[in-house]
């Protein structure tokens, strides 16, 4: 995890998915106009904006399911995308098991299945049934699935939805994670900045039009930005930054972090707070006495701030 | 119990058209396509009145018929003024009424109406099975051929069109092929009755399947199990063929559904 490819250095190729000047309209309604977007070989791209921005719509024509009324969409000649759509609920009358879930559109052999759903947290869910599985399960279920298409780009739509709070910050980590062991390009959409933050290299903010992009850091300060979700945005930002004492397992479950640093509030290198994250999930023993397998919420350490799903 | 010539040719038809009808069912009953296979349906008895007004083989006027009806219906679903419910009801009812008065023009012809509505197995002729055979082989072939992209459209239509599947050009032959099915097994279950044999064994089949491919071999098992029993009774009790098949499929349903319950509860 200590290892962020630099993408200029590791890969020097262009673009592999690129919008140029894209608009959109619903019936003469104007949704989106002159928004470019791009995402190179191993960069983690988060879209954020607020609801009816547009951001799905972006998707979308990124990913060919809408043609642009203007501006032009350029991929990468023989480009794989794995998809996570926004909503996957699959009908209790179609019997699916994991298993055949992860040959749905391509067909990986066994290994290849074990290794994305070992990767994503999810091996020991291959023989169950998907209507089974809980949001979180899925989600991670779905994840493999694209992962065993072997993809040059990953593309999700909000991939956090009825995830709790805690198990949130998981998935994105382990999204960075895949990057980092993979090396694909990430599109992902989301709507709350400060959970994205630690785990993404570019922020493009649209609301429309695009507004900013830039690293995080620099997005979280821009004044568009602010103006659009400050100053509810500006506190829990705070909120989220001094929160280390604790991280959770893949079901949710508090690991505790021993005595690691903690990032100052903004900190420009919270980034690498990852590292000592991964580093002491080794290391489940806890002063505190919190132990793994104690119930999936969220268990503020004493006189920290809490992380329960109410705070945001 | 000695079979005559013509019970053989109404288990084989049978067994023929279950084979068929139990995988195609299933998808029926996952993209919820019952009405679409009701309306289609209707639309044969047009297809045998042209097939009898233009002098062609019936069963090609019922194939062309229902096949055109199910391409009709994919260019209408493309507007949204109206939902496609209301469209599949305009149109089935519409071409069950206007092969009922086509037919009542034709003063000559004597045409047996309710051996078309409730089908009649006992009358299946020997090259009417070659042509559930022949057409039926190539139906399994057929949907062979486009069940992994149509599983996955099922699932999600945008997973699938993002992750290259010709979404499209996959539902379009999915359509005509339940036209062609139910035109192949008109002559055996009715034109009335057959979206029975589609979604009841599909229905049976759901509890005891883990996965897609288990449902569509199992739903074929029980429909062949309830032409068989069908058949059994029609000549037992001299009951028409049509209804007798679907008695015995709905009791399969029945008994399994009951089974599951008390299963369910003992555990």
């Amino acid at each position: 995890m200590t290892a962020r490819p630099s993408n200029e250095v590791l890969f020097g190729e262009g673009a592999l998915i690129e919008g140029k000047g894209i608009g959109h309209a619903f019936e003469k309604n104007s949704v989106l106009s002159g928004v470019d977007i791009s995402v190179s070989p191993g960069e983690i791209v988060t879209l954020i904006g607020p609801n009816g921005a547009g951001k799905t719509t972006l998707v979308r024509v990124l990913l060919g399911l809408l043609r642009p009324d203007s501006g032009e969409v350029v991929r990468r000649p023989g480009l794989v995308v794995g998809y996570l759509p926004q909503q996957l609920a699959i009908d209790p009358v179609l019997p699916m098991t994991v298993r055949r879930l992860l040959r749905l559109t391509n067909r990986p052999g066994p290994g290849e299945m074990t290794e994305a759903l070992a990767e994503t947290g999810a091996a020991h869910l291959i023989d169950r049934a998907v209507q089974d599985l809980s949001g979180g399960e899925l989600q991670r279920v779905l994840l493999a699935r694209a992962l065993a298409r072997r993809p040059d780009l990953l593309v999700l739509d909000e991939p956090i939805q009825g995830i709790d709070i805690s198990g949130q910050t998981e998935l994105y980590e382990l999204i960075a994670r895949i990057r980092s062991l993979r090396g694909c390009g990430v599109l992902m959409i989301s709507h709350d900045l400060h959970i994205v933050m630690a785990s993404t290299d570019r922020v493009v903010c649209i609301n429309r039009y695009l507004c900013c992009s830039g690293h995080p850091e620099t997005v979280s300060r821009h004044p568009e930005y602010m103006a659009m979700f400050a100053p509810h945005d500006a506190r829990t930002l705070a909120v989220y930054t001094h929160d280390h004492d604790h991280s959770h397992d893949l079901a949710g479950h508090v690991v505790p972090i021993g005595n690691g640093e903690h990032a100052s509030p903004g900190s420009p290198d919270h980034a690498h707070d990852n590292s000592s994250h991964e580093h002491d999930n080794e290391h489940p023993e806890d002063e505190d006495g919190h132990d793994a397998s104690s119930g999936g919420g969220a268990h503020p350490g004493p006189g920290r701030a809490p992380t329960g799903g109410e705070a945001f | 119990m000695i079979f005559e010539d013509f019970i053989w040719r109404a288990l084989l038809g049978g067994a023929g058209v279950a084979s068929v009808s139990g995988p195609l069912g299933c998808f029926i009953v996952w993209r919820r396509m019952a009405y679409f296979g009701d309306s289609v349906a209707h639309s044969a008895l047009l297809g045998v009145a042209l097939g009898f007004f233009f002098g062609i083989d019936i069963r090609l006027g019922t194939l062309i018929a229902c096949v055109s009806l199910a391409l009709f219906l994919v260019l209408l679903q493309g507007q949204k003024r109206l939902s496609s419910d209301t469209i599949l009801g305009i149109l089935a009812h519409t071409a069950l009424s206007v092969g009922l008065v086509t037919i009542s023009f034709m003063e000559s012809l004597r045409v047996d109406l309710i051996g078309y509505l409730l089908g009649d197995i006992l009358s299946v002729t020997a090259s009417d099975i070659g042509w559930i055979y022949g057409g039926g082989a190539l139906a399994l072939v057929w949907l062979a051929l486009i069940w992994r992209s149509l599983l996955a459209v099922t699932v999600h239509e945008e997973l699938a069109r993002a992750e290259g599947i010709p979404v499209w050009a996959v539902r379009v032959s999915f359509m005509a092929l339940i036209a062609f099915v139910i035109a192949i097994a008109m002559k055996i279950i009715g034109i009335l009755l057959i979206t029975s044999l589609l979604i009841i064994p599909a229905a049976t089949a759901r509890r005891f399947s883990r996965t897609p491919e288990q449902m569509a071999a199992l739903a074929a098992l029980f429909g062949g199990l309830a032409v068989l029993g069908g058949i059994m009774a029609s000549l037992r009790w001299d009951t028409p063929s049509g209804p007798s098949v679907v008695v015995a499929a709905a009791a399969l349903f029945a008994v399994s559904s009951m089974g599951g319950v008390v299963l369910g509860r003992a555990r």
